[in-house]
Protein backbone atom coordinates (compact mmCIF):
# COMPACT_ATOMS: atom_id res chain seq x y z
CA UNK A 1 0.00 0.00 0.00
CA UNK A 2 1.81 3.56 -0.83
CA UNK A 3 0.30 6.27 0.67
CA UNK A 4 -0.95 9.75 0.56
CA UNK A 5 -0.14 12.24 2.84
CA UNK A 6 -3.22 14.21 4.64
CA UNK A 7 -3.21 17.40 3.65
CA UNK A 8 -3.78 18.99 6.91
CA UNK A 9 -0.78 18.15 9.73
CA UNK A 10 1.72 19.98 11.69
CA UNK A 11 2.07 23.74 13.21
CA UNK A 12 -0.99 23.68 15.20
CA UNK A 13 -0.47 25.92 18.02
CA UNK A 14 -2.25 24.11 21.25
CA UNK A 15 -3.27 26.22 23.58
CA UNK A 16 -0.63 26.43 26.40
CA UNK A 17 -2.25 24.72 29.61
CA UNK A 18 -0.72 24.24 32.69
CA UNK A 19 -2.12 20.28 32.87
CA UNK A 20 -0.48 20.04 29.39
CA UNK A 21 2.71 21.27 29.78
CA UNK A 22 5.28 18.78 30.67
CA UNK A 23 8.50 20.22 32.80
CA UNK A 24 10.89 21.62 30.55
CA UNK A 25 13.47 18.27 31.04
CA UNK A 26 11.24 15.90 29.75
CA UNK A 27 10.44 17.86 27.16
CA UNK A 28 13.48 18.74 26.09
CA UNK A 29 14.24 14.75 26.12
CA UNK A 30 11.47 13.78 23.99
CA UNK A 31 12.99 16.50 21.08
CA UNK A 32 16.31 15.27 21.83
CA UNK A 33 14.74 11.34 20.97
CA UNK A 34 12.86 12.72 18.38
CA UNK A 35 15.44 14.03 16.74
CA UNK A 36 17.70 11.49 17.00
CA UNK A 37 15.03 8.98 15.45
CA UNK A 38 14.61 11.61 12.38
CA UNK A 39 18.92 11.81 12.00
CA UNK A 40 18.85 8.02 12.01
CA UNK A 41 15.87 7.01 9.89
CA UNK A 42 15.72 9.74 7.29
CA UNK A 43 18.25 12.42 7.41
CA UNK A 44 21.33 9.54 7.15
CA UNK A 45 19.95 7.98 3.95
CA UNK A 46 19.62 10.83 2.46
CA UNK A 47 23.09 12.41 3.25
CA UNK A 48 24.58 9.24 2.09
CA UNK A 49 23.08 9.55 -0.93
CA UNK A 50 24.29 12.86 -1.92
CA UNK A 51 27.94 11.78 0.12
CA UNK A 52 28.33 8.67 -2.21
CA UNK A 53 27.65 10.25 -5.13
CA UNK A 54 30.04 12.87 -5.06
CA UNK A 55 32.62 10.45 -3.36
CA UNK A 56 34.99 10.60 -6.42
CA UNK A 57 34.62 14.12 -7.63
CA UNK A 58 32.61 16.40 -9.68
CA UNK A 59 34.01 15.16 -12.61
CA UNK A 60 32.61 11.58 -12.16
CA UNK A 61 29.00 13.17 -10.91
CA UNK A 62 28.36 14.56 -13.87
CA UNK A 63 30.24 11.74 -16.51
CA UNK A 64 27.10 9.44 -15.03
CA UNK A 65 24.57 11.95 -15.04
CA UNK A 66 25.52 13.03 -19.21
CA UNK A 67 26.16 9.42 -20.15
CA UNK A 68 23.81 8.93 -22.99
CA UNK A 69 22.31 5.96 -21.06
CA UNK A 70 21.54 8.33 -18.25
CA UNK A 71 19.79 10.62 -20.47
CA UNK A 72 17.59 8.47 -22.16
CA UNK A 73 16.58 7.28 -18.99
CA UNK A 74 15.64 10.22 -18.04
CA UNK A 75 13.90 10.96 -20.93
CA UNK A 76 11.91 7.82 -20.65
CA UNK A 77 10.73 8.67 -17.23
CA UNK A 78 9.99 12.19 -17.99
CA UNK A 79 7.87 11.16 -20.93
CA UNK A 80 6.25 8.79 -18.71
CA UNK A 81 4.93 11.00 -16.08
CA UNK A 82 4.25 13.54 -19.20
CA UNK A 83 1.33 10.88 -19.79
CA UNK A 84 0.53 9.79 -16.50
CA UNK A 85 0.05 12.46 -14.89
CA UNK A 86 -2.66 14.30 -16.91
CA UNK A 87 -4.73 11.04 -17.13
CA UNK A 88 -4.86 10.23 -14.06
CA UNK A 89 -5.65 14.10 -13.01
CA UNK A 90 -8.71 14.26 -15.18
CA UNK A 91 -9.72 10.64 -14.06
CA UNK A 92 -9.57 12.06 -10.61
CA UNK A 93 -11.44 15.08 -11.03
CA UNK A 94 -14.23 13.32 -13.08
CA UNK A 95 -13.95 10.67 -10.46
CA UNK A 96 -13.98 13.00 -7.43
CA UNK A 97 -17.17 15.09 -8.88
CA UNK A 98 -19.04 12.05 -9.35
CA UNK A 99 -18.84 10.65 -6.38
CA UNK A 100 -18.91 13.87 -4.29
CA UNK A 101 -21.76 15.76 -6.35
CA UNK A 102 -24.11 13.06 -6.65
CA UNK A 103 -25.56 10.34 -4.13
CA UNK A 104 -25.76 6.64 -5.85
CA UNK A 105 -25.58 3.06 -5.04
CA UNK A 106 -22.35 2.06 -4.79
CA UNK A 107 -20.96 5.36 -3.89
CA UNK A 108 -18.74 3.50 -1.04
CA UNK A 109 -17.46 0.43 -3.96
CA UNK A 110 -16.28 3.03 -5.97
CA UNK A 111 -14.21 4.30 -3.17
CA UNK A 112 -12.94 1.59 -2.12
CA UNK A 113 -12.12 0.24 -5.77
CA UNK A 114 -10.29 3.42 -6.25
CA UNK A 115 -8.11 2.73 -3.27
CA UNK A 116 -7.11 -0.38 -4.49
CA UNK A 117 -3.54 -0.26 -6.65
CA UNK A 118 -2.55 1.32 -3.25
CA UNK A 119 -3.47 -2.06 -1.37
CA UNK A 120 -1.73 -3.79 -3.83
CA UNK A 121 2.70 -4.68 -3.87
CA UNK A 122 3.60 -2.57 -6.82
CA UNK A 123 5.18 -6.02 -8.09
CA UNK A 124 1.46 -7.27 -8.61
CA UNK A 125 0.85 -4.38 -10.36
CA UNK A 126 3.09 -5.18 -12.92
CA UNK A 127 2.27 -8.63 -12.96
CA UNK A 128 -0.77 -8.31 -14.42
CA UNK A 129 -0.54 -6.38 -17.07
CA UNK A 130 1.99 -9.50 -18.42
CA UNK A 131 -0.90 -11.88 -17.48
CA UNK A 132 -3.32 -9.86 -19.80
CA UNK A 133 -0.69 -8.26 -22.40
CA UNK A 134 2.50 -10.56 -22.28
CA UNK A 135 2.88 -13.42 -24.65
CA UNK A 136 1.25 -15.83 -23.23
CA UNK A 137 -1.35 -13.64 -22.27
CA UNK A 138 -4.87 -12.95 -22.66
CA UNK A 139 -4.20 -10.53 -25.74
CA UNK A 140 -0.35 -12.25 -26.26
CA UNK A 141 -1.01 -14.34 -29.34
CA UNK A 142 -3.56 -11.12 -31.02
CA UNK A 143 -1.05 -8.63 -30.24
CA UNK A 144 2.22 -11.07 -31.77
CA UNK A 145 0.38 -11.48 -34.84
CA UNK A 146 0.19 -7.89 -35.25
CA UNK A 147 3.87 -6.77 -34.41
CA UNK A 148 2.64 -4.97 -31.37
CA UNK A 149 4.70 -5.28 -28.00
CA UNK A 150 3.28 -4.23 -25.24
CA UNK A 151 5.44 -5.90 -22.10
CA UNK A 152 8.95 -5.61 -22.27
CA UNK A 153 8.53 -1.65 -24.16
CA UNK A 154 7.18 1.54 -23.79
CA UNK A 155 3.21 0.61 -23.62
CA UNK A 156 3.82 -1.51 -20.85
CA UNK A 157 6.03 0.79 -18.44
CA UNK A 158 3.38 3.66 -18.86
CA UNK A 159 0.33 1.20 -18.03
CA UNK A 160 2.36 -0.10 -14.72
CA UNK A 161 2.87 3.26 -13.77
CA UNK A 162 -0.67 4.48 -14.74
CA UNK A 163 -2.05 1.95 -12.13
CA UNK A 164 0.56 2.33 -9.15
CA UNK A 165 -0.37 6.16 -9.75
CA UNK A 166 -4.12 5.61 -10.55
CA UNK A 167 -6.06 6.51 -6.55
CA UNK A 168 -3.34 9.83 -5.96
CA UNK A 169 -5.52 12.75 -7.41
CA UNK A 170 -8.88 11.03 -6.47
CA UNK A 171 -7.88 10.41 -3.22
CA UNK A 172 -6.20 14.14 -2.66
CA UNK A 173 -9.98 15.50 -4.24
CA UNK A 174 -12.59 13.42 -2.86
CA UNK A 175 -12.60 14.36 1.08
CA UNK A 176 -12.01 18.18 0.26
CA UNK A 177 -14.89 18.45 -1.98
CA UNK A 178 -17.45 16.19 0.03
CA UNK A 179 -16.52 18.95 2.85
CA UNK A 180 -17.27 22.06 0.20
CA UNK A 181 -20.45 20.40 -0.11
CA UNK A 182 -22.57 21.25 -3.76
CA UNK A 183 -24.25 24.32 -2.30
CA UNK A 184 -22.01 26.79 -4.59
CA UNK A 185 -21.90 24.99 -7.53
CA UNK A 186 -26.12 24.69 -7.12
CA UNK A 187 -26.17 28.36 -7.25
CA UNK A 188 -24.17 28.71 -10.00
CA UNK A 189 -26.91 26.49 -11.66
CA UNK A 190 -29.48 28.96 -10.28
CA UNK A 191 -27.83 31.86 -11.61
CA UNK A 192 -27.77 30.25 -15.28
CA UNK A 193 -24.33 28.73 -15.31
CA UNK A 194 -23.60 25.66 -17.47
CA UNK A 195 -21.53 22.60 -16.82
CA UNK A 196 -18.02 22.92 -17.09
CA UNK A 197 -18.01 26.40 -16.58
CA UNK A 198 -19.12 25.71 -13.42
CA UNK A 199 -16.68 23.43 -12.33
CA UNK A 200 -14.15 26.23 -13.58
CA UNK A 201 -15.67 29.38 -11.55
CA UNK A 202 -16.67 27.67 -8.77
CA UNK A 203 -15.36 24.59 -7.68
CA UNK A 204 -11.35 24.80 -9.29
CA UNK A 205 -10.81 27.61 -6.92
CA UNK A 206 -11.54 25.95 -3.96
CA UNK A 207 -9.94 22.75 -4.83
CA UNK A 208 -6.76 24.09 -6.30
CA UNK A 209 -4.03 23.59 -3.77
CA UNK A 210 -5.51 20.18 -2.97
CA UNK A 211 -5.67 19.34 -6.62
CA UNK A 212 -1.79 20.51 -7.10
CA UNK A 213 -0.88 18.85 -4.48
CA UNK A 214 -2.04 15.45 -5.84
CA UNK A 215 -0.93 16.42 -8.63
CA UNK A 216 2.46 16.52 -7.32
CA UNK A 217 2.33 13.50 -5.32
CA UNK A 218 1.08 11.36 -8.61
CA UNK A 219 4.57 12.92 -10.42
CA UNK A 220 6.87 11.56 -7.74
CA UNK A 221 5.18 8.38 -7.44
CA UNK A 222 5.21 8.27 -11.73
CA UNK A 223 8.91 9.43 -11.82
CA UNK A 224 10.10 6.93 -8.43
CA UNK A 225 7.93 3.94 -9.46
CA UNK A 226 10.55 0.78 -9.39
CA UNK A 227 9.07 -2.75 -8.84
CA UNK A 228 5.92 -2.31 -11.11
CA UNK A 229 8.31 -0.76 -13.89
CA UNK A 230 10.92 -3.28 -13.17
CA UNK A 231 8.26 -6.59 -14.11
CA UNK A 232 7.17 -5.19 -17.04
CA UNK A 233 10.19 -2.87 -18.76
CA UNK A 234 12.50 -5.58 -19.59
CA UNK A 235 15.75 -3.65 -18.62
CA UNK A 236 16.45 -2.45 -21.99
CA UNK A 237 19.43 0.58 -21.70
CA UNK A 238 18.73 3.17 -23.89
CA UNK A 239 15.26 1.86 -24.37
CA UNK A 240 13.25 0.49 -21.52
CA UNK A 241 14.82 1.64 -19.09
CA UNK A 242 13.71 4.35 -16.52
CA UNK A 243 16.06 6.48 -13.91
CA UNK A 244 15.11 4.01 -11.24
CA UNK A 245 16.27 1.44 -13.52
CA UNK A 246 19.06 3.10 -14.64
CA UNK A 247 20.14 3.26 -10.70
CA UNK A 248 19.48 -0.44 -10.00
CA UNK A 249 21.92 -1.35 -13.21
CA UNK A 250 24.61 0.62 -12.38
CA UNK A 251 24.79 -0.57 -8.31
CA UNK A 252 24.59 -4.11 -9.65
CA UNK A 253 27.60 -2.85 -11.99
CA UNK A 254 29.09 -2.08 -8.67
CA UNK A 255 29.42 1.40 -10.16
CA UNK A 256 28.55 2.92 -6.86
CA UNK A 257 29.25 6.50 -7.37
CA UNK A 258 27.29 6.89 -10.57
CA UNK A 259 24.46 4.95 -9.03
CA UNK A 260 24.37 7.60 -6.91
CA UNK A 261 24.51 10.49 -8.59
CA UNK A 262 21.46 9.02 -10.68
CA UNK A 263 19.88 8.91 -7.56
CA UNK A 264 20.74 11.95 -6.00
CA UNK A 265 18.73 13.13 -8.97
CA UNK A 266 15.85 11.20 -7.84
CA UNK A 267 16.81 12.60 -4.19
CA UNK A 268 16.28 16.11 -6.30
CA UNK A 269 13.15 15.27 -7.43
CA UNK A 270 11.52 14.15 -3.64
CA UNK A 271 12.89 17.09 -1.76
CA UNK A 272 11.68 19.64 -4.55
CA UNK A 273 8.02 17.16 -3.70
CA UNK A 274 8.37 17.81 0.03
CA UNK A 275 8.92 21.78 -0.90
CA UNK A 276 5.62 22.27 -2.95
CA UNK A 277 3.91 20.04 -0.31
CA UNK A 278 4.70 22.59 2.40
CA UNK A 279 4.04 25.48 -0.24
CA UNK A 280 0.36 24.32 -1.06
CA UNK A 281 -0.32 23.00 2.45
CA UNK A 282 0.50 26.90 3.72
CA UNK A 283 -1.26 28.20 0.68
CA UNK A 284 -4.64 25.87 1.33
CA UNK A 285 -5.35 26.94 4.96
CA UNK A 286 -5.18 30.69 3.80
CA UNK B 1 -33.14 11.61 -18.74
CA UNK B 2 -34.66 14.42 -17.00
CA UNK B 3 -36.57 13.04 -14.26
CA UNK B 4 -33.07 10.98 -13.24
CA UNK B 5 -31.56 14.60 -13.55
CA UNK B 6 -34.07 15.76 -11.30
CA UNK B 7 -33.82 13.22 -8.63
CA UNK B 8 -29.91 13.70 -8.92
CA UNK B 9 -29.94 17.01 -8.23
CA UNK B 10 -30.06 20.03 -10.38
CA UNK B 11 -25.94 19.78 -11.14
CA UNK B 12 -24.71 18.69 -14.26
CA UNK B 13 -22.38 15.83 -15.27
CA UNK B 14 -23.38 13.30 -13.74
CA UNK B 15 -23.06 10.73 -16.79
CA UNK B 16 -20.00 11.79 -18.08
CA UNK B 17 -17.80 11.68 -15.34
CA UNK B 18 -19.24 8.39 -13.70
CA UNK B 19 -19.41 7.18 -17.06
CA UNK B 20 -15.85 8.15 -18.02
CA UNK B 21 -14.92 7.23 -14.56
CA UNK B 22 -16.26 3.18 -14.06
CA UNK B 23 -14.97 3.11 -17.57
CA UNK B 24 -10.68 4.32 -16.68
CA UNK B 25 -11.34 1.82 -13.75
CA UNK B 26 -12.04 -1.07 -15.48
CA UNK B 27 -9.52 -0.35 -18.22
CA UNK B 28 -6.55 0.60 -15.80
CA UNK B 29 -7.30 -1.42 -13.01
CA UNK B 30 -10.66 -3.93 -12.31
CA UNK B 31 -9.78 -5.72 -15.92
CA UNK B 32 -5.51 -6.60 -15.46
CA UNK B 33 -6.38 -7.44 -11.67
CA UNK B 34 -9.55 -10.07 -12.54
CA UNK B 35 -6.47 -11.68 -14.81
CA UNK B 36 -5.34 -12.47 -11.36
CA UNK B 37 -8.46 -13.51 -10.25
CA UNK B 38 -9.56 -15.38 -13.19
CA UNK B 39 -6.55 -17.62 -13.69
CA UNK B 40 -5.41 -16.71 -16.86
CA UNK B 41 -2.66 -19.40 -16.55
CA UNK B 42 -4.25 -22.46 -16.41
CA UNK B 43 -3.57 -23.32 -12.76
CA UNK B 44 -5.50 -26.13 -11.17
CA UNK B 45 -6.59 -26.19 -7.42
CA UNK B 46 -3.65 -28.90 -6.69
CA UNK B 47 -0.96 -27.09 -8.67
CA UNK B 48 -1.85 -23.92 -7.21
CA UNK B 49 -1.62 -25.65 -3.61
CA UNK B 50 1.99 -27.13 -4.39
CA UNK B 51 3.14 -23.45 -4.90
CA UNK B 52 1.68 -21.87 -2.37
CA UNK B 53 3.00 -24.71 0.39
CA UNK B 54 6.53 -24.74 -1.35
CA UNK B 55 9.36 -24.68 1.36
CA UNK B 56 10.84 -21.92 -0.42
CA UNK B 57 7.38 -20.25 -0.73
CA UNK B 58 6.66 -20.42 2.68
CA UNK B 59 9.73 -19.34 3.86
CA UNK B 60 9.09 -15.89 1.63
CA UNK B 61 5.49 -15.08 3.32
CA UNK B 62 7.40 -16.14 6.57
CA UNK B 63 9.81 -13.36 5.65
CA UNK B 64 7.31 -10.40 4.42
CA UNK B 65 4.92 -11.03 6.88
CA UNK B 66 7.55 -10.97 9.95
CA UNK B 67 9.97 -8.07 9.12
CA UNK B 68 6.66 -5.85 7.77
CA UNK B 69 4.96 -6.66 11.42
CA UNK B 70 8.54 -6.08 13.34
CA UNK B 71 8.60 -3.03 11.12
CA UNK B 72 5.03 -1.69 11.88
CA UNK B 73 4.84 -2.27 15.42
CA UNK B 74 8.79 -0.09 16.35
CA UNK B 75 7.27 2.39 13.44
CA UNK B 76 4.09 2.83 15.69
CA UNK B 77 6.39 3.29 19.26
CA UNK B 78 8.93 5.63 17.20
CA UNK B 79 6.04 7.32 15.48
CA UNK B 80 4.36 8.24 18.06
CA UNK B 81 7.73 10.04 19.91
CA UNK B 82 7.74 11.74 16.53
CA UNK B 83 3.73 13.06 16.25
CA UNK B 84 3.82 13.59 20.07
CA UNK B 85 7.21 16.45 20.02
CA UNK B 86 5.47 17.94 16.92
CA UNK B 87 2.05 18.52 18.84
CA UNK B 88 2.79 19.53 22.08
CA UNK B 89 6.12 21.16 22.03
CA UNK B 90 7.34 24.09 20.09
CA UNK B 91 11.20 24.50 18.99
CA UNK B 92 13.47 25.00 16.63
CA UNK B 93 13.39 24.03 13.16
CA UNK B 94 10.34 22.13 13.55
CA UNK B 95 8.67 23.22 10.48
CA UNK B 96 11.82 21.44 8.96
CA UNK B 97 11.39 18.33 11.58
CA UNK B 98 7.90 17.92 10.10
CA UNK B 99 8.47 18.46 6.33
CA UNK B 100 10.95 15.81 6.19
CA UNK B 101 8.60 13.17 7.97
CA UNK B 102 6.94 12.82 4.60
CA UNK B 103 10.57 11.73 2.61
CA UNK B 104 9.75 8.41 2.76
CA UNK B 105 6.94 8.94 0.73
CA UNK B 106 8.18 11.03 -1.87
CA UNK B 107 11.48 9.36 -2.35
CA UNK B 108 11.72 6.76 -4.88
CA UNK B 109 12.14 3.54 -3.02
CA UNK B 110 15.18 2.53 -5.38
CA UNK B 111 16.94 5.30 -4.09
CA UNK B 112 15.95 4.01 -0.30
CA UNK B 113 17.29 0.69 -1.02
CA UNK B 114 20.83 1.70 -2.15
CA UNK B 115 21.33 4.14 0.03
CA UNK B 116 20.51 1.89 3.24
CA UNK B 117 22.57 -0.93 1.94
CA UNK B 118 25.25 1.99 1.71
CA UNK B 119 25.11 2.70 5.34
CA UNK B 120 24.69 -0.78 6.76
CA UNK B 121 26.57 -2.77 4.66
CA UNK B 122 29.90 -3.97 6.21
CA UNK B 123 31.93 -1.30 4.78
CA UNK B 124 29.31 1.15 5.44
CA UNK B 125 28.28 4.01 7.84
CA UNK B 126 26.77 1.94 10.61
CA UNK B 127 27.30 -1.31 9.38
CA UNK B 128 31.62 -0.58 9.87
CA UNK B 129 30.93 0.27 13.57
CA UNK B 130 28.90 -3.21 14.29
CA UNK B 131 30.70 -5.36 12.19
CA UNK B 132 33.47 -5.86 14.74
CA UNK B 133 30.50 -6.84 17.60
CA UNK B 134 29.96 -9.20 15.12
CA UNK B 135 26.31 -7.77 14.37
CA UNK B 136 25.18 -7.70 10.61
CA UNK B 137 22.60 -5.99 9.23
CA UNK B 138 22.71 -5.94 5.71
CA UNK B 139 21.78 -8.94 3.98
CA UNK B 140 19.71 -10.18 6.85
CA UNK B 141 16.26 -9.86 8.30
CA UNK B 142 17.52 -6.88 10.12
CA UNK B 143 18.40 -4.71 7.19
CA UNK B 144 14.92 -6.06 5.34
CA UNK B 145 13.39 -4.57 9.02
CA UNK B 146 15.03 -1.36 8.46
CA UNK B 147 14.36 -0.96 5.15
CA UNK B 148 10.42 -0.96 6.09
CA UNK B 149 10.86 0.90 8.87
CA UNK B 150 11.96 3.77 6.38
CA UNK B 151 8.85 3.36 4.46
CA UNK B 152 6.60 2.58 7.41
CA UNK B 153 7.49 5.67 9.75
CA UNK B 154 5.36 8.22 7.82
CA UNK B 155 2.09 6.27 7.93
CA UNK B 156 2.08 6.21 11.74
CA UNK B 157 2.91 9.92 12.29
CA UNK B 158 0.23 11.29 9.82
CA UNK B 159 -2.61 9.23 11.56
CA UNK B 160 -1.43 9.70 14.97
CA UNK B 161 -0.85 13.64 14.57
CA UNK B 162 -4.42 15.51 13.84
CA UNK B 163 -6.04 12.67 16.26
CA UNK B 164 -3.25 14.11 18.91
CA UNK B 165 -3.80 17.83 17.37
CA UNK B 166 -7.90 17.29 18.32
CA UNK B 167 -7.60 15.80 21.64
CA UNK B 168 -9.54 17.19 24.07
CA UNK B 169 -7.66 19.26 26.45
CA UNK B 170 -9.87 19.32 29.67
CA UNK B 171 -9.70 15.34 30.25
CA UNK B 172 -6.35 16.13 30.69
CA UNK B 173 -6.34 18.92 33.23
CA UNK B 174 -9.22 16.94 34.78
CA UNK B 175 -6.99 13.88 35.18
CA UNK B 176 -4.45 16.22 36.58
CA UNK B 177 -7.22 18.27 39.45
CA UNK B 178 -7.90 14.51 40.59
CA UNK B 179 -3.99 14.36 40.83
CA UNK B 180 -2.86 11.90 38.61
CA UNK B 181 0.39 12.23 37.50
CA UNK B 182 1.69 13.42 34.46
CA UNK B 183 2.51 9.43 33.22
CA UNK B 184 -0.26 8.02 34.45
CA UNK B 185 -2.66 10.59 32.97
CA UNK B 186 -0.58 9.71 29.57
CA UNK B 187 -0.90 6.06 30.59
CA UNK B 188 -4.93 5.83 31.06
CA UNK B 189 -6.26 9.28 29.59
CA UNK B 190 -3.89 9.90 26.26
CA UNK B 191 -3.03 6.29 25.25
CA UNK B 192 -6.44 5.13 25.20
CA UNK B 193 -7.01 7.83 22.88
CA UNK B 194 -4.06 7.38 20.57
CA UNK B 195 -4.80 3.74 19.77
CA UNK B 196 -7.03 2.86 17.27
CA UNK B 197 -4.59 5.96 15.30
CA UNK B 198 -1.63 3.68 16.56
CA UNK B 199 -3.31 0.37 15.26
CA UNK B 200 -4.16 2.09 11.56
CA UNK B 201 -0.71 3.96 11.25
CA UNK B 202 0.63 0.24 11.83
CA UNK B 203 -1.76 -1.44 9.72
CA UNK B 204 -0.57 0.97 6.83
CA UNK B 205 2.76 0.73 7.48
CA UNK B 206 2.58 -3.34 7.63
CA UNK B 207 0.55 -3.98 4.48
CA UNK B 208 2.44 -1.57 2.85
CA UNK B 209 5.74 -3.35 4.23
CA UNK B 210 4.06 -6.54 2.74
CA UNK B 211 3.99 -5.18 -0.60
CA UNK B 212 7.27 -3.28 -0.42
CA UNK B 213 9.71 -4.13 -3.18
CA UNK B 214 12.27 -1.63 -4.09
CA UNK B 215 13.66 -0.43 -0.57
CA UNK B 216 14.51 -4.30 0.17
CA UNK B 217 16.02 -6.01 -2.63
CA UNK B 218 19.61 -4.19 -2.53
CA UNK B 219 19.69 -4.96 1.40
CA UNK B 220 17.96 -7.99 1.63
CA UNK B 221 20.44 -9.92 -0.22
CA UNK B 222 17.75 -12.31 -1.35
CA UNK B 223 19.22 -15.35 -0.24
CA UNK B 224 16.06 -18.75 -0.72
CA UNK B 225 14.82 -19.73 2.75
CA UNK B 226 16.40 -16.41 4.47
CA UNK B 227 16.04 -13.07 3.34
CA UNK B 228 13.62 -13.61 0.03
CA UNK B 229 10.80 -11.41 0.25
CA UNK B 230 7.12 -12.67 -1.21
CA UNK B 231 7.08 -10.15 -4.03
CA UNK B 232 10.81 -10.68 -5.06
CA UNK B 233 10.07 -14.26 -4.99
CA UNK B 234 7.15 -13.49 -7.83
CA UNK B 235 9.77 -11.34 -9.48
CA UNK B 236 12.36 -13.88 -9.63
CA UNK B 237 9.29 -16.82 -10.38
CA UNK B 238 8.50 -14.34 -13.58
CA UNK B 239 12.31 -14.18 -14.66
CA UNK B 240 11.78 -17.44 -15.48
CA UNK B 241 8.62 -17.52 -17.01
CA UNK B 242 7.18 -19.18 -14.95
CA UNK B 243 3.64 -17.07 -15.37
CA UNK B 244 1.67 -19.70 -13.13
CA UNK B 245 4.11 -20.18 -9.62
CA UNK B 246 4.19 -16.24 -10.43
CA UNK B 247 0.32 -15.93 -10.14
CA UNK B 248 0.03 -18.62 -7.22
CA UNK B 249 2.20 -16.64 -5.17
CA UNK B 250 0.61 -13.38 -6.16
CA UNK B 251 -2.78 -14.64 -5.34
CA UNK B 252 -1.80 -16.26 -1.73
CA UNK B 253 0.15 -13.04 -1.01
CA UNK B 254 -2.73 -10.96 -1.49
CA UNK B 255 -5.47 -13.34 0.23
CA UNK B 256 -3.61 -13.36 3.32
CA UNK B 257 -2.74 -9.62 3.76
CA UNK B 258 -6.60 -9.19 2.77
CA UNK B 259 -7.28 -11.38 6.10
CA UNK B 260 -4.72 -9.75 8.19
CA UNK B 261 -6.27 -6.57 7.46
CA UNK B 262 -9.72 -7.59 8.13
CA UNK B 263 -8.92 -8.82 11.46
CA UNK B 264 -6.95 -5.47 12.19
CA UNK B 265 -9.94 -3.53 11.17
CA UNK B 266 -12.28 -5.88 13.26
CA UNK B 267 -9.78 -5.58 16.20
CA UNK B 268 -9.64 -1.40 15.66
CA UNK B 269 -13.60 -1.74 15.59
CA UNK B 270 -13.40 -3.42 18.87
CA UNK B 271 -10.85 -0.98 20.77
CA UNK B 272 -13.45 2.11 19.49
CA UNK B 273 -16.07 0.34 21.37
CA UNK B 274 -14.49 -0.34 24.67
CA UNK B 275 -13.08 3.49 24.41
CA UNK B 276 -16.38 4.88 24.58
Amino acid sequence: MAGTVPMATGQSTTPRRSARKDSSVIKWVLVTAAGLVLLWLIVLPLAVVLTEALKRGWGVYVAAIRDPDALSALRLTLLVAAITVPLNTVFGVAAAWAITKFKFRGRQILVTLIDLPFAVSPVIGGLIYVLVYGSNGWFGPWLDERNISIIFAFPGILLATIFVTFPFVARELIPLMEDQGQQEEEAAVMLGARGFRIFWKVTLPNIKWGLLYGIVLCNARAMGEFGAVSVVSGHIRGETNTLPLHVEILYNEYQFSASFAVASLLLLLALVTLLLKGWFTRKSRH
Amino acid sequence: MHSSTTKRGVLPGFGLTMGYSVLYLSLVVLIPLSALLLNSTGLTWEKFWDIATDPRVLASYKVSFLTAAAAGLIDAVLGLLLAWVLVRYEFPGKGIFDAMIDLPFALPTAVAGVSLTAIYSANGWIGSLLEPLGLRIAFTPIGITLALMFIGIPFVVRTVQPVLQDLDAEVEEAAATLGASRLRTFRSVVLPELLPPLLTGFALAFARGIGEYGSVVFISGNMPMKTEIAPLLIMSKLEQFDYAGATAVALMLLLISFVLLLLINSLQRRIRKTAR
